[in-house]
C-alpha cells in the first residue's frame, strides 16, 4: 500500500473542503473569526428589526404579517429556506424580492418607490440592506433548504447553473472564469469555487455581510449585481428572473449548510 | 447634550470651579470637551510620547494582560482588540497601535464594577506591535502584541 | 445627525456582557473626498457606560477607531433587568445615546 499515504492525504483534503467552513481555511481564519464576533453587522440587525415593525406606505402598515413562505409574520427561518416559488407571485424570489412584494402588498408602495435605492453607502445604508439582515439574522443555525420541488424552482436552478457558465460581456467572462475552480484569489482573498457544495456552503451560509472595507451591509441582489459589473456587463436588473436564477443555483449548490448569517467579510 | 457634559466632566475630574463656570455659561462645551479628551497624548506621534502623555512613561512590563488579537489581520479598516488585565485593582487600559501615525487609540476606566476588560476594533495603517498599559494600584504595566496588516486599513 | 445606535446586554455568570453598536463614519481626516480635499476629521471621542444611573466606564477613544464602532465591555454586579445607559460625544459636539435593560 505505497499509495495510502497520499490516498489518506487526499481524503483528508478532500474532507476538509467539503466542510461548511470550507472557506475558512485560509491564514485569515483567526481574523474572520474575530471579525466576526463584534461585527457592526449586528448594528443592521437591530435597525433592520426595528423597520420591520415600522408602520409606514399609503396602508400604513408594518412588514409584519410578511409571508417570507413559512406563513405570514413568520420570521423565524425563512431565510434559509430561499429562494422558492411563490404562487401568490408566480415567481421563483429570494429573500429580497419577498420583502419588496411585501412592501408592495402590504404597505401598498409602488415597485418604483420601494426600489429607488436598493443599494445604500457607508454613509446611508439601505432600507433593504437593513430588512434583509434583519430577516437573515432570524435564520441563524437553520438548515438551508432551498425550493427544489416546484417546475420554476427547478428552472430556476437550471437557469443560474447555465448562466454561471455562460461567457459573455466585453471580457468574455462567465462566474465560472472566476469562482469555477480552486486556487484562484483576487489580492490575498481566496475565491470560493461556487459550483462545489464545500465553498458554496461557506459563502452562501455567511451573506449578506457587512464588508469591513467598505463599511456597508451587502446583500445577494448587490452581490450578484456586483459580480456583472465586475465583468462589465450590462448591470442585470435588481430582483430579475437572472439575478434570482443565479442566487437560485448559488443556494442549492449550498443547500445543507447552517445557516450563520448576516457575515462579515474583509 | 446634558449627560454628555456630565461625562465630560467628570473625565475632565473637573473641580468646583470649571463645574461652576461651565453651569455659569462662561465656557463653552467645546472647551469641557478639550479638556476631557486627552489631546496631548492623542496628538502625539509616538507611542514613546503617548505613554507620557497618558502618565504612564516607564511601564513595568507583565503576563498579567491578556490582549487578544488576529496574528494577521486580512483588512486593517478592523482589527478587533480583546484585552483583560489580570491585575487586581486594575482602574484603566489604554491601547496603542505603535506604527500608527497617532498611536493611541483608546482609554477606558473602570469604576464601580466593571471588569477591566474591553473589546474595540481598530483600524491599523501597518503591521505594528499593538500594545496595551494597564493602570492598578497607581503603577503602570504593560504588554504587547503583534499584528500583521495586509491591506492597511487608514486610507479607507 | 447621528445614525442608529444600540446596545445589548446579557448575564454571562456574575457579570453582564454589554456590547454596543453605533453608527458613525470616524473619518481619521487622512481621507480626500471625490473633490480632491481631505475629509475633516469627525470622530467620537467620548463614551460613557452607566449601570443604574451610575457611571462605571468612561472611555477615551482616537480616529483609530474603526468606522461604525463596535465595544464590549463587561460589568460585575449587575442583575437582569438594571437599566444599562451608553452615550458618546465627537468631536464636532455631536452625541448621541442608547440604553437597554441586563438579560
Amino acid at each position: 500500500m505505497r499509495a495510502s499515504g497520499k490516498r489518506t492525504l487526499l481524503l483528508a483534503a478532500f474532507a476538509f473542503a467539503a466542510a461548511p467552513a470550507a472557506a475558512q481555511t485560509s491564514q485569515f481564519e483567526q481574523y474572520q473569526k474575530m471579525v466576526g464576533e463584534d461585527s457592526p453587522a449586528e448594528l443592521f440587525v437591530l435597525v433592520g428589526a426595528d423597520l420591520w415593525r415600522k408602520k409606514q406606505g399609503p396602508k400604513n402598515a408594518s412588514l409584519e404579517r410578511c409571508d417570507l413562505g413559512k406563513g405570514p409574520g413568520v420570521v423565524k427561518g425563512a431565510y434559509a429556506a430561499l429562494p422558492r416559488y411563490f404562487a401568490d407571485a408566480n415567481q421563483v424570489m429570494d429573500a429580497e424580492s419577498r420583502i419588496l412584494y411585501c412592501m408592495e402588498t402590504l404597505q401598498g408602495r409602488s415597485r418604483k418607490e420601494a426600489l429607488k435605492r436598493p443599494f445604500g453607502n457607508a454613509d446611508k445604508p439601505s432600507e433593504m440592506e437593513y430588512l434583509d439582515a434583519f430577516v437573515a439574522s432570524q435564520s441563524d443555525g437553520f438548515k438551508m433548504t432551498p425550493g427544489m420541488s416546484h417546475p420554476q424552482e427547478k428552472r430556476a436552478y437550471e437557469l443560474g447553473k447555465a448562466l454561471f457558465f455562460a461567457r459573455t460581456g466585453l471580457y468574455d467572462f462567465s462566474c465560472a472564469s472566476c469562482h469555477g475552480e480552486p486556487g484562484k484569489r483576487i489580492r490575498m482573498s481566496d475565491l470560493p469555487v461556487l459550483s462545489e457544495p464545500g465553498p458554496a456552503r461557506a459563502a452562501m451560509s455567511t451573506w449578506p455581510a457587512y464588508r469591513v472595507s467598505n463599511s456597508q451591509m451587502k446583500t445577494m441582489q448587490w452581490r450578484v449585481n456586483n459580480c456583472y459589473r465586475q465583468m462589465r456587463t450590462p448591470q442585470p436588473v435588481w430582483g430579475s428572473e437572472v439575478v434570482n436564477s443565479m442566487i437560485m443555483y448559488l443556494t442549492v449548490n449550498a443547500k445543507g449548510a447552517v445557516y450563520a448569517g448576516p457575515g462579515t467579510k474583509r | 447634550m446634558d449627560e454628555a457634559r456630565r461625562v465630560v466632566l467628570r473625565s475632565a475630574g473637573a473641580t468646583g470651579v470649571l463645574a461652576a463656570a461651565l453651569a455659569a455659561g462662561l465656557l463653552k462645551p467645546e472647551r469641557a470637551l478639550a479638556a476631557s479628551w486627552n489631546k496631548a497624548a492623542f496628538d502625539s506621534k509616538s507611542a514613546v510620547d503617548a505613554l507620557k502623555n497618558i502618565g504612564a512613561a516607564n511601564p513595568q512590563e507583565t503576563g498579567e494582560i491578556v490582549i487578544e488579537a488576529p496574528q494577521i489581520a486580512e483588512n486593517g479598516a478592523v482589527v478587533p482588540i480583546e484585552v483583560t488585565s489580570k491585575l487586581p485593582g486594575t482602574t484603566s487600559l489604554a491601547v496603542l497601535i505603535e506604527k500608527n501615525p497617532f498611536p493611541l487609540a483608546s482609554q477606558f476606566r473602570f469604576m464601580d464594577g466593571a471588569l477591566p476588560f474591553v473589546k474595540v476594533n481598530v483600524k491599523m495603517g501597518e503591521s505594528s506591535i499593538v500594545r496595551v498599559v494597564a493602570e492598578a494600584g497607581g503603577k503602570y504595566y504593560t504588554a504587547t502584541k503583534e499584528v500583521k496588516v495586509t491591506i492597511g486599513g487608514c486610507g479607507g | 445627525m447621528a445614525g442608529p445606535m444600540k446596545a445589548r446586554a446579557r448575564m454571562q455568570g456574575n457579570y453582564a456582557d454589554v456590547r454596543v453598536l453605533m453608527s458613525h463614519p470616524m473619518e481619521t481626516g487622512q481621507r480626500k473626498g471625490r473633490d480632491g480635499k481631505p475629509i475633516p476629521k469627525h470622530f467620537i471621542q467620548n463614551l460613557a457606560v452607566k449601570l443604574n444611573g451610575k457611571t462605571v466606564i468612561e472611555g477615551e477613544c482616537s480616529q483609530a477607531v474603526s468606522r461604525n464602532p463596535v465595544f464590549s465591555f463587561r460589568i460585575g454586579g449587575a442583575k437582569p433587568g438594571d437599566k444599562i445607559e451608553i452615550s458618546w460625544l465627537d468631536n464636532k459636539g455631536e452625541t448621541n445615546k442608547t440604553e437597554t435593560a441586563v438579560a
